[in-house]
């Protein structure tokens, strides 16, 4: 193992989070810091020719490799888990920028309450409105603490959204940055329906830009062209903020900081409670220990925790004791969809991925639970994601089961480009029964463990599901022109081979208190200071909204703390 | 292993005669030739399928989505030739996949566990589909076809039948955009920004283009190196 030299920073990760951490340290300090990514070396300008739906999203040219690494599944700790061999649920990303690469760009700031959950519920509803075996806990830090960071993170990131016209927002120090991108045909109409019905719709906030738009950074990025290859895919006119659009152009102006591609980091390395670095391998198999004053774990939330459990620091989660931290409250979303038909070709090939409209009335607890046996809610939305011909020929409407032949191929001609999705995007509280733990049976490409995940939906979600998609179906059913409509049947078990996002979360969580948290608010490692853990794996449970920008707003409230505390004087933020 | 060369005629005039393949990095013009009967032949080297396969599949994808008064279909498109590239290439040896034993059986929460590539799930299935296959009258290949509806190589190959019909032709299917023609599809313009919010309850159909023609380079498919 070829030992490199020292470093002040290694950080694991070069997506969201690993590179906005970068450019403000890059910025913030003269120390040198080096970034190690797994995936390739992507820019703007490889999106110039990558309109391509098999490529990119049939094939998933942009996501992980799952053929190197992939995780495992089974539903209780008793079942026996097998690994994903193709991807499904999630769509981890890969090379620079990782998933916040091919995202949708939806860009949703969580509610006060969502900070301070548990607190919340129990203060309003009593403790016995808790499901059986939960984990829900409050995040160690409330909306005013973050608040400055989502103002600075849809400030640098451009979202594109209309203050105020959500009547359920949260107070907000500043506008945003640029208006509401066009809401399109469908999302326009399923808006005049929500009004009537005595909703409040309001444009979605993204993350893509209306208009042209100079960051505070100096980072200036063109407008949406409505092209219709987004989600999944880069955008060739840099208008979808993206780590390489936004973080990239920064970090390129600051020397102390490096960037190596094909780096698979496989251990940190630990010695008396301090991190002393990690050792990574090359594409050529070749290893290598690079260390470090201050380790930043920044990948996604899976491999996040992965890499704590094989590197041995902290207690795994043991669901049988509730004892250990590492791997606990793992969450994903209660997503959910409505599937509109309406009497005219809706011109779908057209769009951007977040453009469209949303509706907060039946969020989180934006309405009151008492006379419900759950808690929690969904944001309901629709977008005009762009539709391509592989992915939507022969939609149907219910009713119409033929899947080839002359008959599926005229009615599949005739319902062509006239369906649209409303999303349907619900909490997922944790639980003692939902966690990430090594595998014992298959290993990725390098010979290490693959991360096992156990999850299964309770009642809470059947029961939140069964509330809210009947109403939607109701409300999808008072749009102008509509045909036929297609709600997502009940749930039955936690279905690992159908696309609902890829917001895991939890598995590393963040609290005040070290006895029921990994890291503290400000994602620093209770047991070891000189780890810092990023991202979604922070996350007590899941709360209702898409995490990337609350994910850029924590790492940027970290960088703070980092820059104007910790490099000062190392040792606990908290 | 080396293989024979082996290829697949068409009917010029399904594909305009004038098709550029563009996989493997290079372009290939083909011209047109004329047999016996008086109709354009095109001589296409198939780099999986041998001549017998790639007729059977060629008759399956035309029943699955078949040439009629409605329109087109998996014949004109030359899905058969999209499926033979993806199965020379890197998806059809798995290339996507995690492909660790042990095989096990799962649920299906845990999706498709199986040992068998495209490329072994195709050469089973056209096995038992039968060599005569191509000769059957339709009735008689739909039966064939309604009995394996559920293998891995029927779903498979449904997908790769819509696959074929609607990617970009640099794939080897939607033969002369063919199948963005018949639903309208106009392919990946740079802009729409002028057009989003219109064309409200109209269909707005704009000439299908390809990603060649519309960046003005030819584009080489993904070939699994990531």
């Amino acid at each position: 193992m070829k030992k490199l030299r020292h470093q002040d920073v290694v950080i694991v990760g070069g997506g969201w989070t690993g590179l906005m951490m970068a450019k403000e340290l890059g910025a913030g300090t003269a120390l040198k810091i080096a970034v190690l990514e797994r995936g390739k070396r992507r820019k703007t300008a490889d999106y110039h020719a990558a309109m391509d739906e098999l490529d990119y999203a049939v094939r998933l040219r942009m996501m992980e490799d799952v053929s190197k690494v992939t995780f495992t599944f089974r539903h209780t700790s008793r079942d026996r888990a097998l690994p994903m061999r193709q991807q499904g649920a999630v769509l981890p990303g890969s090379g620079t920028g990782g998933a916040g690469e091919h995202w949708g760009g939806s860009a949703r700031r969580l509610r006060p309450e969502a900070f301070e959950l548990r607190t919340h519920y129990i203060n309003r509803y009593g403790a016995a409105k808790l499901p059986v075996g939960n984990l829900v806990q409050d995040w160690g830090l409330s909306y005013s603490e973050i608040e400055p960071w989502y103002q600075r993170a849809e400030q640098l990131m451009g979202i594109s959204g209309q203050a105020g016209a959500n009547p359920f927002d949260p107070p907000r120090s500043g506008p945003y940055p640029v208006p509401p991108l066009k809401a399109g045909v469908f999302p326009t109409g399923l808006a005049e329906a929500a009004r009537a019905l005595g909703y409040h719709p309001y444009p979605a906030p993204s993350a893509i830009l209306s208009q042209a738009y100079t960051n505070p950074d100096g980072v200036a990025r063109a407008a949406c062209q409505y092209c219709g290859y987004c989600d999944r895919f880069g955008c060739m006119v840099g208008a979808k903020s993206q780590p390489t659009n936004v973080a990239m152009p920064v970090i390129a102006r600051h020397k102390n900081v490096t960037i190596t591609h094909g780096a698979a980091v496989r251990r940190i390395l630990h010695k008396d409670g301090r991190a002393m670095g990690v050792t990574w391998v090359d594409q050529r198999g070749l290893e290598y220990f690079q260390p470090a004053d201050l380790v930043i774990l920044a990948s996604w939330t899976l491999s996040n925790v992965r890499l704590l459990l094989l590197s041995e620091i902290g207690e795994p989660y043991d669901p049988a004791t509730g004892r250990g931290l590492v791997g606990r409250s793992l969450t994903h979303q209660a997503s959910g969809g409505v599937l509109v038909f309406t009497d005219k070709r809706l011109n779908g090939f057209m769009g951007a991925a977040s453009a469209g409209i949303a509706i907060s009335d039946l969020e989180c607890d934006n309405f009151d639970h008492g006379p419900v046996d759950f808690l929690g809610g969904a944001y309901i939305g629709a977008a005009t994601p762009g539709q391509g011909p592989i992915g939507s020929f022969g939609t149907l409407p219910p009713g119409l089961d033929v899947t080839w032949g002359a008959s599926w191929k005229r009615a599949a001609l005739e319902w062509y480009d006239r369906s649209a999705r409303i999303i349907v995007m619900g909490d997922h509280l944790s639980y003692k029964t939902n966690y990430l733990s090594l595998d014992h049976t298959y290993r990725d490409a390098y010979g290490d463990r693959l991360i096992c995940m156990t999850m299964d939906w309770t009642g809470n979600e059947r029961k939140l599901r069964a509330h809210i998609v009947p109403k939607v179906a109701a409300l999808a059913r008072q749009i102008r022109g509509v045909q036929h409509v297609r709600a997502s049947a009940p749930y039955q078990s936690y279905d690992a081979t159908v696309y609902m996002g890829t917001h895991l979360q939890g598995g590393a969580i963040q609290g005040s208190d070290p006895d029921t948290s990994l890291v503290n608010p400000w994602l620093q490692s209770w047991k070891m200071p000189n780890l810092i853990v990023l991202g979604g794996s922070a996350f007590p449970q899941n709360v209702f909204a898409n995490p990337t920008l609350t994910i850029v707003a924590q790492t940027l409230r970290t960088a703070d703390a980092l820059v104007q505390r910790y490099f000062r004087s190392p040792g606990p933020l908290a | 292993m080396p293989r024979r060369r082996q290829f697949l005629c068409v009917v010029a005039s399904n594909v305009g005669g004038g098709l550029i393949f563009t996989l493997g990095g290079r372009a290939v013009h083909l011209a047109a030739q004329t047999n016996q009967s008086g109709n354009n032949l095109l001589r296409i080297r198939l780099r999986f399928f041998n001549q017998r396969q790639a007729s059977v599949v060629a008759a399956a994808a035309a029943r699955i989505f078949p040439s009629d008064a409605a329109g087109p279909g998996a014949t004109e498109a030359n899905v058969v030739i999209y499926i033979d590239r993806q199965l020379a290439g890197a998806y059809g040896r798995d290339r996507f996949r995690y492909t660790h034993p042990p095989f096990q059986t799962g649920l299906p929460e845990q999706g498709y566990q199986g040992k068998d590539t495209p490329r072994k799930s195709y050469i089973d299935g056209i096995r038992s589909l039968g060599e005569d296959f191509a000769a059957l009258p339709p009735d008689a290949q739909d039966a064939k076809l309604k009995q394996i509806e559920r293998t891995r190589f029927f779903q498979l190959l449904r997908r790769h039948v819509i696959e074929g019909m609607f990617c970009d032709p640099m794939h080897g299917g939607n033969a002369d955009l063919i199948g963005w023609q018949l639903v309208g599809f106009p392919g990946p313009y740079m802009s729409w920004a002028n057009d989003f919010d219109k064309h409200d309850g109209a269909p707005f159909r704009p000439q299908p283009m390809s990603l060649a023609q519309i960046v003005g380079h030819p584009v080489t498919p993904w070939d699994g190196e990531s």
